[in-house]
């Protein structure tokens, strides 16, 4: 009896000396990436905090005096303000509609089309735009819309009998542009994601639903879309937290820096980057970096939340 | 038979005849708006300035003229040092990120490291909160110092809390346990594990690791834009984004040698040399697509399972 206590004694001990001995290689293993996150990520994470100072190189950024809310005060006198707001969140909210029903359609489309090996070059030619650059895409854009040189400008509008349209300066085309390119970009690669969610349903549900009488548009209905909510619900999550965010490569270099655009072009991401690098302003865009940081978290959290209350199986984390 | 019961009970995995063909018009049509300003892009490249001054840019330009990429040799040297600049980065920063997040990735892959989940949230946090661009820039700025170094373009994307979930979810499905357990009752260390018997069977995985980090140095844009401003450390994209905001980028360059060479500044082929420049740049990821979309799809694939 104690012999075998006194055994079991030794193995754990025995156990715990190698769990530390194999921990110490695993904590050198992720070191240098606690050493990148730590300095990329998380430092600026405290960094949010210099909303409330006023930045003075010469005391030094830890040293700089809070100022409270002033910061705020300044972003919000700016009439900008609410113009970049409005236009991150609606422009966040048509892409997470367009691009969570554009991709799930495609997938659908995709996994039923009969010759497999069509839909393997359609795949293929639909990624492309994922491989390129923004910088790539402002040429195409360029080269669609150029005033004197552009296509739609010397073949197409021509061909149609209109007059050629100076799209760099009329604001009204392009909300429907930067919809466009950027549902453009993004279907091919976020087809993939629900094309491989699809196989992997399993097909005697189907089945069995058809044994049963059931439509194609009811299988589709009761079977195939609940069976990707859980990944669709992550997808969206993710986007919900970006609703403040917007991708800089699509609002900076496609409208090309013209100011008659920036009613419709302007973001809190190009804001902010404008303010700092432009005008030196560390006030104001950290400010408005603030409201991105946070109130992108707290979306992510509330509809985290949401989803958890509803279905656990299908939130995040 | 299966035909049979397919067709008997019309199955939602497969189109009728009729929706196949609505879809495959759907597609082709698709396929050819992702390809077709490609197309533009690299016709235009090819056209004459002349052509492209009466008809403008077309796929197929009315008159063919090289113009723009013997322009463009003649002004080599800027565009070699961008294309140095970019793959400089590129190579060190794929070689280091793949390391970094491999290592990573595995450690938090192994139920026996004790503090894989505190690691793992280190990692997904970043995803769910960040400080933004400002404090960053000024990390990188007034704490690291790596502004106008060729640092910027390499260390603030060597860390990547999306690769090394999937990599963590690959070395969880792809490698089998027992072959690890054997090499550790063996008593080799984990480095040798990983790198003499994991590294070899988890290959597919950390190339498409190695894809998506090399995809993101070549068209990285935002870090040469925030953070360089000598011409010294121009990468191909900002060299790119700064001809097309005014083309005097691409000539001012080359001012002097123009003039030498009898050339006024309104000779040259502006608009063509743009588009010249355009394909010189995407160039090499056209090239080498075909070959690595599949693994891209493959790592895509891997990367949407919740793990």
């Amino acid at each position: 009896m104690t012999k075998a206590k006194t055994k079991t004694e030794k193995k754990v001990r025995v156990k715990e000396k190698n769990v530390f001995k194999k921990n110490w290689e695993f904590l050198l293993m992720v070191l240098p990436g606690t050493l990148f996150v730590l300095v990329f990520s998380y430092i600026p994470m405290f960094g949010i905090l210099i909303a409330f100072k006023s930045i003075d190189y010469s005391k030094g950024i830890l040293m700089s005096p809070w100022v409270g809310l002033q910061n705020f005060k300044f972003l919000f006198d700016n009439p900008d303000a609410w113009v970049i707001i409005r236009n991150t969140v609606g422009y966040n909210l048509i892409f997470l509609v367009l691009g969570t029903i554009c991709p799930v359609a495609v997938a659908i489309m995709m996994s039923r089309m009969t010759n497999k090996r069509t839909v393997k070059v359609y795949q293929t030619m639909m990624m492309l735009p994922h491989f390129i650059s923004w910088v790539v895409v402002s040429y195409i854009v360029y080269a669609f819309l150029s005033y004197s040189y552009g296509l739609l400008n010397t073949s197409l509008l021509p061909a149609l009998g209109m007059e050629p349209i100076d799209w760099y300066t009329h604001k009204q085309y392009w909300p429907f542009i930067l919809v466009f390119l950027s549902t453009w970009k993004g279907l091919g690669y976020g087809a993939v994601v629900y094309i491989a969610a699809i196989a992997g349903i399993d097909t005697s549900l189907y089945e069995a639903a058809a044994i049963d009488g059931a439509t194609k548009w009811q299988q589709t209905r009761y079977i195939l879309i609940p069976e990707l909510m859980s990944v669709i619900v992550i997808m969206l999550i993710l986007k919900i937290g970006g609703m403040f965010s917007a991708d800089f490569g699509l609002f900076y270099n496609i409208p090309m820096e013209h100011g008659e655009l920036f009613p419709v072009t302007n973001v809190i991401s190009t804001f902010v980057y404008r303010a700092l690098r432009v005008n030196g302003d560390v006030g104001m865009s950290s400010a408005a970096g603030f409201l991105q940081s946070v109130v992108g978290f707290v979306l992510i959290m509330l509809s985290n939340g949401i989803v958890r209350a509803i279905d656990e199986e299908k939130s995040l984390f | 038979m299966a035909k049979n019961k397919k067709k008997k009970f019309a199955m939602a995995t497969q189109a009728s005849p009729v929706t196949n063909v609505i879809y495959n018009i759907l597609f082709i049509l698709f396929a050819i708006m992702c390809v077709y300003p490609m197309l533009l892009i690299i016709g235009s490249s090819f056209a004459s300035e002349n052509s492209l001054n009466t008809v403008g840019y077309r796929v197929i330009p009315r008159e063919f003229g090289t113009d723009a990429y013997v322009y463009l040799a003649n002004n080599a040297s800027v565009i070699l040092r961008a294309y140095g600049v970019t793959i400089f980065a590129t190579v060190v920063g794929t070689v280091m990120s793949v390391l970094v997040c491999g290592l990573y990735g595995y450690a938090i892959s192994r139920n026996e490291f004790k503090w894989r989940k505190q690691f793992t949230f280190l990692e997904f946090f970043t995803m769910l909160f960040s400080g933004g661009l400002v404090p960053w820039y000024l990390v990188c700025t007034r704490f690291l110092h790596i502004n106008d170094t060729i640092w910027a373009l390499i260390l603030p994307m060597v860390n990547s809390a999306w690769n090394i979930i999937i990599l963590k979810t690959f070395f969880k499905t792809g490698v089998p346990d027992a072959i690890v357990e054997s090499a550790r009752i063996d008593g080799a260390f984990e480095f040798k594990i990983f790198f003499q018997i994991v590294w070899p069977i988890a290959l597919p995985g950390l190339a498409t690791i190695a894809l998506f980090a090399m995809l993101g140095y070549w068209n990285d844009y935002n870090n040469a834009l925030y953070l360089t401003s000598s011409k010294e450390l121009q990468n191909l994209q900002l060299y790119l984004f700064n001809i097309l905001q005014n083309i005097q980028a691409l000539t001012s360059t080359a001012n002097t040698a123009a003039a030498q060479a009898g050339h006024t500044l309104a000779q040259l082929p502006k608009e063509s040399a743009r588009m010249a420049m355009c394909v010189v740049s995407v160039g090499p990821i056209i090239l080498a697509y075909p070959f690595f979309q599949k693994y891209f799809i493959q790592g895509l694939t891997i990367g949407s399972v919740k793990g």
